[in-house]
């Protein structure tokens, strides 16, 4: 994300210095930004500092005292006789379970279905747009058709395949489940990313490459990845966080079933701070998983920079 | 084209669209089924009886009001796509092209909240809501989701790639910067406009995990939280599921099939909205 949007500031800078200011009432350029500036104060800037305020309170919506408690939702998440703490270590394991089953196919799945509509052949945007419409449907409708599709007795999957598997209600087909109904509803994302990665890579390294010798595996390794670099970067670090959000398709499909083996961290979070409405802790619980994925993020960004040496 | 046999080439193509097509076609056919037919072994493809008893079922139950998610879905994703193109186009402009103090400063800080993830606002976010007095009502689905940067990124970046000439020729003959804005950068950024209404619809659409905490009246929901319902009251009824999730699909499916161009541009573009 940051990286993009780098190159993209950079080529901004570029075309203002050439061009003039334009000369305006002091006051008028603000009157522009205003209105969104409201609406981004009020819904990001506002409740991401109101949440850490919360996460010291022992913050219950139903009840007026909401008494200040220090670090007590943070320390409770570490101290394994708290209440929170067998379920919140449980739905954060669901999470990596499932970010570690689903990212490295929704890497390479998308990547194989780029390369393929990157030839040029007629019928080529008619089968990209094939490709991408399930991800143009919402979680929920995904969700209710792939409970449907997937349940034990009554569904389809099972009534085609030979065998019959519990793919709702018991490990390891439950992240089975989860992770093909992600991989097959969101990987039109990525592949239209990459497409449009591919596509700005200049053919002639390709005709140099081929002038060299070596074959399209040598291709592959040493103009497409290379040239995919920046693209690379971005997906990588988007589809772990994507991942790591996971909610509505557990809360549909699996509805964290066996017994809450498949509830993710999100799940959880949502469930203590929405519907039991004990939000101190679960603002603890989120900044928590933030502090986590940016720990990843920048591992990767690293791992990015050191393959540049 | 590099050497490829076609037929082996097409093989491959369609019988991988069938895996995505396959099951969009299935929930299809099942909301004309009855629901003894929809969980039949081996399963009937098409309808035996084709009925629209599920969709009179939907219909007839004061509880599930689809026709009230329906359009409570459209003016929810209809009112923020048009939020969005008036306060991310005008900011963007700003951020574009006017001089002014503080513009470094709030273009960081945009850039900043990338990094926060969602799911961080959603608990101080309802609590906001609720001061606002907006819970259970469409304006939590509408407002707080045009906070979003990628409208701002996006329009900024489609601006500063437009030539300066046409600017510069209504600054000389006296326009001021809104009358710059509005007649002549606004009409040169259509396509960029419609790909943001688009993206912007379709995640309004989509949206689940905000409606089913800030929505509870069965006549407030917009169409996911009310699939999540339809799954608890019709559990295997699955014809009245998928005539359901037919509502909820068929609108995006259409908008996606006029405005494909703008879609995958705008994913190809951004990835932002993550």
């Amino acid at each position: 994300m940051a990286a993009d949007l780098a190159v993209r500031e950079q080529a901004g800078t570029k075309q203002r210095a050439a061009g003039r200011p334009r000369r305006t009432g002091a006051l008028t350029p603000y009157l522009y930004v205003l209105p969104y500036f409201a609406v981004f104060a009020t819904f990001v800037l506002a409740p991401a500092v109101y949440g850490l305020w919360i996460s010291l309170h022992d913050w219950d919506y139903l009840l007026p005292g909401k008494p200040f408690v220090g670090l007590d939702n943070y320390q409770a998440l570490f101290d394994s006789s708290s209440a929170v703490f067998d379920f919140f270590w449980e739905s954060m394991s669901a999470t990596g379970i499932f970010t570690v089953l689903s990212v490295p196919l929704l890497l390479a799945v998308p990547l194989l279905i780029a390369l393929m509509l990157n030839r040029s052949f007629p019928g080529r945007t008619f089968f990209r747009a094939v490709y991408f419409a399930p991800y143009v449907l919402g979680v929920a409708v995904i969700g209710v058709l792939w409970r449907f599709l997937l349940d034990p007795n009554l569904g389809l999957v099972n009534a085609i395949l030979p065998g019959s598997a519990p793919w709702t209600t018991a490990l390891p087909w439950a992240w089975i489940s989860l992770v093909g109904v992600t991989v097959w509803w969101t990987l039109g994302f990525n592949a239209v990313i990459y497409l449009a990665g591919l596509q700005d890579i200049p053919r002639e390294l390709y005709e140099a490459a081929r002038i060299d010798g070596g074959g399209k595996w040598a291709e592959f390794r040493h103009v497409t990845l290379p040239g995919l670099r920046p693209v690379l970067l971005f997906v990588v670090v988007n589809t772990i966080l994507l991942s790591a959000n996971m909610f509505g398709q557990s809360y549909l499909i699996t509805q964290g079933a066996p017994g809450t083996e498949t509830r993710t961290a999100i799940m959880y979070i949502a469930q203590v701070g929405l519907r039991d409405y004990k939000m101190g802790s679960a603002a603890a619980m989120s900044y928590l998983l933030t502090v986590c994925l940016l720990i990843i993020s920048a591992f990767v960004f690293r791992l990015f920079r050191e393959k540049d040496a | 084209m590099r050497r490829v046999r076609p037929v082996a080439w097409y093989t491959v193509l369609i019988g991988l669209s069938l895996i995505f097509i396959a099951p969009l076609v299935w929930m299809l056919l099942t909301a004309f089924k009855t629901p003894g037919e929809a969980t039949r072994v081996p399963p009937t493809v098409f309808p035996q009886e084709p009925t629209t008893s599920a969709f009179d079922t939907l219909m007839g139950n004061d509880q599930t009001p689809v026709l009230r998610w329906f359009l409570n879905s459209v003016l929810a994703a209809t009112g923020q796509a048009v939020l969005v193109l008036a306060v991310a186009s005008m900011a963007a402009y700003a951020l574009a092209r006017l001089e002014f103090r503080g513009k470094r400063l709030i273009f960081g800080m945009i850039i900043a909240t990338l990094f926060i993830p969602s799911f961080v606002l959603i608990i101080p976010n309802f609590l906001i809501v609720d001061r606002l007095g907006w819970l259970d009502t469409l304006w939590a689905l509408i407002v707080p989701g045009a906070a979003g940067a990628f409208g701002v990124f996006f329009l900024r970046q489609f601006f500063l790639s437009l030539p300066r000439e046409l600017e510069e020729a209504a600054l000389i003959e006296g326009a001021n910067s809104w009358q710059i804005f509005t007649r002549v950068v606004l009409p040169l950024s259509k396509p960029a406009l419609a790909t943001l209404a688009v993206i912007s619809f379709l995640t309004n659409w989509n949206d689940f995990i905000w409606p089913i905490y800030v929505l509870f009246s069965p006549e407030v929901f917009t169409l996911p939280p009310g699939l999540a319902i339809l799954q608890g009251a019709y559990t295997i009824n699955y014809p009245v599921i998928m005539a359901g999730a037919l509502v909820a699909s068929i609108p995006v499916l259409l908008l996606f099939m006029v405005a494909q161009r703008y879609v995958i541009e705008g994913v190809s573009r951004s990835g932002l909205k993550g």
